[in-house]
């Protein structure tokens, strides 16, 4: 049967004791693609990711990873030998250098001596680690370990990438330099899946997105389609002061296709932003406004009623 | 190559070198240790106290009663603290079994990986027992007095493999580490003093008939039997029990273990 899926879930639903983590979801990731599961922590996504890279099982409904059934145990070393995966917490080890590490994960991956050495410098150069390859693990700044990470979970060629979080916790250059190697890797027809409670790194990477709440799927599409199915293209922020009110603002409410009422500020979401900006600036001249692309966390806002960061 | 028990032996292998990878690092610092420990216990024990044991113990000198026990516990200690404290640390706090089995490898290629460690530092402890030991059976003391003691190592095998199952049942069952201590006072010490490596299990009623139970006791009937050539029914018995009690953790450890990290 020729398919291009990469993996394919129908109904896929995980427990643990009395918590319902996965609900039953369906998606079907396409070969080559890069697709991301948005949502705030605690939505599923992490176990969503264990279902697929095998080493959660599956509680119920069906998986299936390059055509072949995940949902058992079966063919689990012969799945895994295509995935990559990159954890959300650092597991590195400690006690060994960057070479050691990935000289003795490339051994669970059975290569030959020869092949294993190749692929470990490789994976240095990737990593651009060439200059701490003989550092401890624990000498090495965030972003290093991360991309240590990402390089150790490329040891195997794998044809599905994962990656949980690949950049939480790092700050914006660090950032930068992991989303330029993942870019690379698309590069390379990779299939990629990784998770987020960032935004711009899903509009930035993903070709699709599911955003992800309380462990259901509740919106599913590229994040240009997202945006224009569930709200508007720009989005007028209106900051309230400390004993801020909206309701002085109420008149202005006609005017938007939709409200949305935050602690300090008032969002609305309007397709002609230059009228009622220039509204604001008469009526209100007291309060700070500005004029911004809708984005991902818009949609979120919109779909559960509070945002990534809630 | 698949063991019994769909164990990757080229999985497990990794996880065996990780450990000496990381060995190798300090190694130097630690060797020493192995010789050092068994050397006191003879010298303050065998030479010391053995002085006033002035008939020695079942016809034999104090000195070579104690000696091939001491090499039994030795091979006990070196496998146990692989599998407790450290196994523990790897499991939860550094998490690289959940790093291992995002690999092609499963959890049962890791826990025979950790085995196959617990006995090599089983046979570098072992080893360094039996260098003492050879070395006092030149400069006089009578300890080791047969050729069968050549096959000492296969005997440190059987207790790094039994001792190094027990500790990872153990490990695979408990939620904090504080519960070790429980392990190492109410059931390594007390292996230590009864399991006749000091003194006949008989010196206490009911004294051999519970040891018969325990599993040091026939780790050292067997290191006593090898050293000084004194092969006996009991010692094919005790070889027996390591190897049944062996089989059966063994198929014990990994299901604990799928339960814990799965």
């Amino acid at each position: 049967m020729a398919t291009t899926s990469a993996v394919r879930a129908q109904g896929l639903f995980r427990a643990y004791d009395d918590f319902v983590a996965v609900n039953g979801i369906d998606f079907d990731i396409q070969v080559g693609e890069c697709f991301g599961f948005l949502g705030p922590n605690g939505a599923g996504k992490t176990t969503t990711m264990r279902m697929i890279y095998r080493t959660s099982p599956v509680g119920g409904g069906t998986l299936e990873i390059f055509g072949r059934d995940a949902s058992g145990q079966g063919a689990d070393r012969d799945l895994k030998a295509m995935m990559g995966v990159v954890p959300q917490l650092d597991n590195l080890d400690q006690e060994m250098t960057v070479t050691e590490n990935l000289t003795v994960f490339a051994r669970f991956y059975g290569m030959s001596k020869k092949d294993r050495q190749t692929r470990v410098e490789e994976m240095i150069e990737f990593a651009d680690l060439v200059d701490k390859r003989d550092s401890l693990v624990e000498t090495l700044s965030g972003g290093m370990k991360r991309r240590l990470m990402i390089a150790r979970g490329l040891l195997g060629d794998p044809k599905l990438v994962i990656l949980d979080e690949p950049t939480t916790g790092l700050d914006p250059r660090a950032r930068q330099r992991i989303w330029e190697k993942l870019s690379e890797l698309r590069k390379r027809n990779a299939t990629l899946i990784l998770t987020t409670h960032y935004m711009e790194e899903a509009e930035r990477l993903c070709d699709r997105i599911a955003i992800m709440d309380a462990g259901e799927i509740v919106a599913l599409g590229s994040p240009r389609d997202l945006i224009q199915a569930h709200v508007s293209k720009h989005v007028v922020d209106i900051r309230l002061g400390f004993d801020g009110d909206a309701k002085a603002l109420k008149p202005l409410y006609g005017d938007a296709k939709r409200v949305e009422e935050l602690q300090d500020r008032v969002l609305l979401y309007v397709d002609d932003a230059e009228s009622l900006i220039a509204r604001v600036a008469h009526e209100f001249p007291e309060l700070d406004a500005l004029v911004r692309q809708a984005t991902l966390d818009d949609v979120f806002l919109k779909i559960t009623g509070r945002g990534l960061d809630g | 190559m698949r063991l019994p028990g769909d164990i990757d032996l080229g999985a497990a292998t990794s996880v065996w070198w990780r450990n000496v990878t990381v060995y190798k690092h300090t190694w130097v610092k630690n060797i020493l240790p192995n010789f050092f420990e068994p050397l006191l216990y003879l010298i303050g024990m065998g030479i010391g106290l053995g002085y006033y044991v002035g008939a020695g113990i079942e016809s034999s000198d104090y000195l070579a009663y104690i000696g091939p026990g001491l090499m039994a516990a030795a091979a006990m200690n070196g496998a146990v603290f692989e599998v407790t404290y450290n196994m523990f640390v790897k499991m939860y706090f550094a998490r690289l079994y959940d790093a291992y089995v995002c690999t092609p490898a499963q959890i049962q290629d890791v826990a025979f990986g950790e085995l196959m460690w617990a006995v090599t530092r089983s046979l570098i402890y072992g080893f360094g027992c039996f260098v003492v030991l050879v070395g006092l059976t030149f400069y006089g003391y009578p300890i080791i007095t047969s050729w069968t003691a050549v096959f000492l190592p296969v005997v440190v095998i059987m207790i790094g493999c039994l001792f190094g199952l027990i500790g990872q049942l153990f490990t695979a069952s408990i939620k904090t580490i504080d519960l070790y201590s429980y392990f190492y006072t109410l059931f390594v010490t007390p292996l230590f003093l009864f399991s006749g490596i000091f003194f006949p299990t008989s010196r206490f009623p009911y004294g051999d008939e519970i040891a018969w139970f325990t599993p040091l006791y026939h780790g050292v009937r067997i290191a006593r039997a090898f050293a000084s050539g004194n092969i006996t029914t009991e010692m094919w018995v005790s070889c027996a029990w390591i190897v049944v009690v062996c089989a059966v953790l063994f198929a014990l450890v990994p299901r604990r273990l799928k339960k814990r990290t799965f």
